[in-house]
């Protein structure tokens, strides 16, 4: 089944409107709650009257961070770092807030609108303080300091050398600079947060329904908030979750309070985001400047490349993953001996920053792509050539880039094929055709740019991801992972792989997901990880699951387990079917016990088996996109003309679902390259609040994109899987940048800043006819 | 987002609902297609203590011909004028700007007059209403009154109607023969509100040249605005590229926009010049309009 | 269920309402809070938990429900305002186990769902304009599909989904 396009299980209940996710499930007479938030980017909280929030009829309490002292733990980190500048992150926080949207007080009431009529009648003293809505006003001399105590707003300051990156620069016979400011947006899942919980007071069991991607990482962390052990508090992903996308694998302050709320007030409590409070509380990613230098020789060979950048971390270190991502993503699919990645993670008073699909990558890989192209310009080279030059060969795998990976580990590509991808889309695009015709169309003032962008992407990050296989009674198999789906079709794509595994029809495996109480230990679904590594866990416990079923039928048939096959649900002697036991047999004999029949020593009865993947490092998939597009030079509309998505997630396990991550990547990568921008003022005040102001691609603003695949399976895992969530995502911000910019060369405009929108792009139009250049490419010493 | 309390009223007719807004003047507002009045209200943002639901109010909801050319009353929701085809024939303006307006969703409830009295200052139809000179027609309990589609927008998000007034209908004439109309708007997404957009309504002589021209601009400004220099640049002219550019640049002069996150005030300025160059072009290039056949007086 | 606000002598006339209406083909006669919105009254209180709320301001189209025929956005309307009136819902084209529409089949072999979120007020808003006319060409289908947000799938075989129906026989949704 693994390569086969199935159609998915989940399907049907999707489609008849019959899922259940978060906000459908039937908690009856469940209260609901509602967060008060701050409208200060910076403040402190001199006062608060709660009184006349909670004297309304239908409110149960209101409850702010003094209240709530037993949560005033800090929330650590999901990744951090040894020189980390560390500051609390409060579920509650009880004295000052860092970000217009913090959660600062909690109404619990019947309904949430008599919950949100509490809200307006609590009042709160603020003392207003300076904020600061930038890096480059964060690091600013005499920038108001996001946190007090600390010395400056930087975060953390971390570089990464590989090579002799200065002496090279300062060598090489041509070097360019440039400046690259990417801004993301959010995530934007179509389904908010929420949570919901419930205290059985006789068993002593929490239970808590949220719309996580990491069940057991919330459970973990309420574990250790509550000081409870974990075994009391049972965390279950819905089956259904609209959309994670990343921010939903963080954890945030309202996961620790509605549980805690529930088990005080003895009865179920909810809490669901509104899509307003998703715009000012949910973590997006945000601002990277990048300051980048490229040195290289006649031909084009790159010799060395250093980028700085400013990274917008936000008003808490909720984790270092995207910036730590983007350091090691910057040499992408290129032979660079000597690299310096040097990155500065700012405090600003803005919401924290995390993963958004993508995840830190594509702003890297705006930095180097749309260098290699002035690369390419400076030299008169084809910008394919100037790639072609560069790239890491098929034959020098495993590849160690000198970097270090988020993991720690060396950053060390296991395989792939990057001529062959760029070979492809260069094909497929008709890429000597579109050179043609663009020089027709631009000598009839049509606009006409193409752009290339590749990139290397580390998936199935560890430490590792689990799968427990067991024999129902009923003689089905069921496969339990703890990783959380978000529509990625787990319930189908491991089903194929433990079909494959067992030599077992699909049809008698089921699978399930997302709750600790099903599988102690898990990681959750990000990172591009879970195919890579809890697809190798399903494989290694579904091929024992098939020996130790054997094992018994064995007995049972009295023959050696090697002789004998699944067909159907049942196990039968090879070419002998008239012996053959059902599964149903087997899970009897097994796991419920027959008097009379005892399993011989070495044949272990209750069949389950488990197994955790635990990679030996990352995977690393790749792509590489070509993007062809026509400019208007008079409003700024860029027109996507044509678009080939080069794509190597290593082994496919469903090529129909692979396509579809792809293709709803790119949307995304539209979305970043054009459209999405969350927008802050000077005082950290949100400007982007609701979809009026901030614009999601539909099916007009996507174009049809061609795919072409190439498969380098991973040596690193059984199925030689990789990663397929985000590739599509990934360089799209800078194929498109790339192919406006080089629209517009004869103008000489240059691109400089993503999003594009219309009216950067006449910016850039009317800056290069007026001749001062606000970014020119600067150039130094040429030999 | 959930609304905050408020008692509902749906009156039946038209006096009864002019009634009630005098009664509570101040503190209702009016609910027609609730496209733009509902999400207000979700955020918060208006917390009435009284809503007058309009929709039961019977015999408002199709366009009506009169003497001199078109009522559309106050419950003539955005999509039915799009999918008329006498309106498309007869007045093409409106369904050239009405595609553009949203999505059909948001226009199987939202009013034409709903769309008037938000006068939001991107909205396309409160621009198509200056540009065809249309009347509005205003009711309170005290009386009625006519108030022209210049008069009526007074500033962003604001308009001549008092608290307790309703716009029970907008009058349109006839356009004159050898006019042709064309909307132009450019929105970052399809059937987001336009960065800018322009309404043109152009009559020409049987020689070709331009005798009257109505030029408005939505998204530059609290208000639609006349562009009556670009008008004055095409009047006489058989709409050649020299008059086109030339009315461009007087756009260009005349307007002011005001810049934002989405797009500075530079940009807006050029772009709603060359919309209107693009606008004035397109009513050169259509078929001409014919007046309509026989209407019912 | 009733409704939940609070205390008889603190409301105000007009903040209780019958409504009397039929979703689905089957007729109710509920008690209602004024400021219910339709997609709460259809979620909270009849538990047709098949349409969604992705925003609560009428962009993103996860609401989308057929009133008299008309595609609208449920949370754009008050459940006072389908009194007397007739509501469609994603519960209307199929039963959980029964036989699907060409329509949702041609999603699930489109592969035009991945979490699923969005696809009530696609479905909604695609046999809405389906029984308009047909659907022929790409292009036509991006119109239709524009106003519907999805956040997974980019689109792509929702288009093909809608062209493999497009052109079936009248109500072929």
């Amino acid at each position: 089944m693994i390569g086969s396009p199935v159609l998915r299980r989940e399907d049907r209940r999707l489609l008849t409107g019959s899922a259940v996710y978060l906000d459908d499930i039937e908690l009856p007479g469940a209260y609901e709650a509602a967060f008060l938030r701050s409208p200060h980017a910076s403040a402190r909280i001199l006062s608060m009257d709660t009184s006349a929030a909670a004297a309304l009829p239908g409110v149960l309490g209101v409850w702010s961070g003094h209240d709530l002292a037993q949560l005033a733990k800090p929330i650590p980190p999901k990744v951090t770092h040894p020189e980390l500048q560390d500051v609390p992150r409060y579920s509650l926080p009880p004295e000052s807030v860092h970000f217009v949207g913090e959660p600062i007080a909690v109404v619990v009431a019947v309904s949430r609108y008599v919950a949100e009529d509490a809200l307006d009648l609590i009042e709160v003293d603020y003392e207003v303080r300076p904020a600061v809505s930038s890096t480059a006003a964060a690091l600013a001399p005499d920038a108001p300091l996001v946190h007090e105590h600390l010395e400056s707003n930087v975060a953390v300051h971390i570089t990464q050398r590989a090579g002799h990156p200065d002496q090279a620069l300062a060598e090489a016979p041509h070097r360019l600079s440039e400046t690259f400011t990417v801004h993301r947006g959010g995530g934007h899942s179509m389904e908010t947060r929420g949570v919901a919980a419930r205290y059985d007071v006789g068993t002593g069991q929490l239970t808590v329904w949220d719309t996580t991607q990491s069940p057991h990482y919330v459970r973990n962390m309420l574990a250790f908030l509550y000081e409870l052990s974990e075994d009391e508090i049972r965390v279950i992903a819905p089956a259904d979750v609209g959309g994670g996308f990343g921010p939903k694998a963080q954890f945030y302050g309202e996961e620790a309070v509605i549980p805690f709320l529930a088990r005080l007030l003895q009865h179920p409590v909810k809490w669901i985001e509104d899509r307003r409070e998703n715009f000012l509380a949910t973590m997006m990613e945000r601002g990277q400047t990048h300051r980048v230098e490229i040195g290289f020789d006649d031909d084009g060979h790159i010799l060395a490349v250093k980028d700085v950048f400013e990274h917008d971390q936000g008003a808490y270190c909720a984790g270092l993953q995207v910036p730590t991502i983007t350091l090691s993503t910057l040499p992408g699919q290129y032979k660079i001996p000597n690299i310096h990645s040097e990155l500065y993670a700012c405090y600003t008073n803005m919401v924290p920053t995390s993963s958004v699909r993508g995840a830190g990558r594509p702003q890297a890989v705006v930095a180097m792509e749309r260098m290699v192209d002035r690369m390419a310009e400076h030299l008169g080279l084809d910008p394919a050539e100037a790639r072609r030059r560069n790239l890491v060969q098929a034959d020098e795998f495993p590849y160690r880039a000198g970097l270090t990976f988020r993991d720690g580990s060396p950053l060390t590509y296991d395989s792939g094929n990057f001529p062959e991808l760029l070979a492809r889309v260069l094909e497929r695009v008709g890429y000597d055709e579109q050179r043609e015709q663009q020089k027709e169309l631009r000598a009839r003032g049509v606009l006409r740019g193409i752009g290339l962008a590749g990139y290397v992407e580390g998936c199935g990050l560890g430490p590792y991801e689990g799968s427990r296989f067991r024999l129902k009674n009923d003689g089905t198999i069921l496969v339990t992972l703890a990783a959380a789906p978000q529509g990625q079709g787990y319930e189908t794509v491991y089903a194929q792989i433990a079909s494959d595994a067992m030599g077992l029809d699909m049809e008698h495996i089921w699978v399930r997901t997302g709750d600790t109480s099903t599988i102690p230990f898990g990681q959750g679904t990000f990172a591009s990880r879970n195919t890579a590594t809890a697809g190798p866990a399903t494989l290694q416990a579904g091929q024992l699951m098939r020996e130790r079923i054997l094992s018994v039928a064995g007995v049972l048939l009295k023959a050696d387990p090697s002789d004998l096959t699944f067909v159907g649900n049942r196990v039968q002697v090879k070419d002998d079917p008239d012996r053959s036991v059902t599964l149903k047999d087997v899970a009897q004999v097994a796991n419920v016990g027959r008097h009379g029949i005892t399993l011989p020593p070495g044949v272990v009865p209750g069949l389950e088996t488990t197994s955790y993947f635990a990679p030996e490092r990352a995977a690393y998939a790749s792509g590489t996109h070509v993007a062809v597009v026509d400019v208007d030079p008079e409003t700024g509309a860029v027109d996507i003309v044509a678009y080939v998505i080069g794509h190597d997630c290593g082994t496919v396990v469903n090529p129909l679902l692979v396509d579809g991550q792809v293709l709803g990547g790119f949307a995304h990568g539209i979305g970043n390259a054009l459209l999405e921008q969350s927008f802050y003022d000077s005082s950290g005040q949100p400007q982007s609040t609701s979809y009026l102001d901030y614009s999601l691609p539909s099916a007009v603003e996507v174009p049809p994109v061609e795919l072409v695949h190439v498969h380098s399976p991973s040596p690193l895992n059984p199925l030689g899987a990789k990663g397929a969530g985000e590739g599509g995502t990934i360089p799209a911000p800078a194929a498109i940048a790339n192919a406006v910019e080089d629209a517009l060369r004869p103008f000489g405009a240059r691109i400089t800043e993503l999003p594009l929108s219309p009216a950067k792009i006449v910016a850039a139009l009317s800056a290069a006819r007026s001749g001062a250049g606000p970014s020119d490419t600067t150039i130094h010493g040429e030999v | 987002m959930k609304p905050g309390r408020f008692s509902y009223h749906a009156p039946t007719s038209v006096a009864e609902a002019l009634d009630l807004l005098d009664e509570h003047a101040g503190e209702a507002k009016l609910l027609a297609g609730g496209q733009s009045l509902m999400p207000l209200l979700a955020f918060r943002m208006a917390a009435p203590e009284h809503i007058v639901d309009i929709n039961r109010l019977p015999g408002l909801d199709t366009p009506e011909r009169t003497p001199s050319g078109w009522r559309l009353p106050a419950l003539v929701r955005q999509r039915a004028v799009e999918r008329s085809t006498e309106l498309a024939r007869e007045l093409p303006l409106l369904r050239q700007a009405l595609v553009q307006v949203a999505h059909p969703q948001i226009r199987n409830r939202g009013t034409v007059c709903g769309s008037l009295a938000h006068a939001d200052p991107s909205a396309e139809l409160p621009a198509v209403m200056t540009a065809l000179d249309a009347r509005m027609q205003v009711a309170a309990r005290s009386g009625e009154r006519t108030v022209a589609a210049e008069d009526f927008f007074v500033f962003h998000l604001t308009t001549a109607l008092e608290p307790e007034e309703v716009l029970l209908g907008v009058e349109i004439d006839d356009l004159p023969p050898g006019t042709r109309t064309s909307f132009q708007e450019f929105a970052t997404r399809h059937g987001d509100f336009g960065l800018a957009s322009v309404a043109a309504v152009v009559t020409r002589a049987a020689d070709g040249t331009v005798e009257r021209c109505r030029l408005v601009a939505a998204g530059v400004a609290a208000t639609p605005q006349r562009l009556r220099a670009a008008e004055d640049a095409v009047l006489g002219s058989r709409l050649e590229p020299q008059a086109l550019v030339a009315a461009e640049r007087a756009v260009h002069r005349e307007v002011s926009p005001t810049g934002d996150v989405h797009a500075s005030a530079d940009y807006r300025r050029q772009l709603v010049s060359v919309l209107a160059r693009r606008a004035l072009a397109a009513t050169a290039q259509d078929a001409p309009h014919e007046k309509g056949s026989e209407h019912a007086a | 269920m009733l409704p939940d606000t609070p205390r008889p002598e603190s409301l105000q006339p007009g903040e209780v309402l019958w409504l009397t209406t039929t979703v689905n083909g089957t007729r109710y006669e509920e008690v209602v809070d004024s400021r219910l919105t339709l997609a709460d009254f259809l979620r909270g209180q009849l538990r047709l938990t098949g349409t969604h709320l992705g925003c609560e301001h009428g962009v993103c189209g996860a609401c989308t429900v057929l009133v008299d025929g008309d595609a609208v956005r449920s949370c754009l309307m008050l459940a006072v305002q389908v009194d007397g009136r007739s509501v469609e819902t994603v519960e209307s084209l199929a039963e959980p186990d029964g036989e699907l529409t060409p329509l949702q089949e041609a999603f699930s072999r489109c592969h035009a769902v991945q979490c699923g979120f969005c696809t009530s007020g696609f479905l909604m808003s695609a046999t809405a304009a389906l029984r308009e006319g047909p659907v022929t060409t790409p292009g036509q289908a991006r119109e239709v599909l524009s106003g519907n947000i999805c956040r997974c799938t980019g689109y792509a075989g929702m288009v093909q989904a809608l062209l493999e129906v497009g052109e079936g026989a009248p109500g072929g949704e």
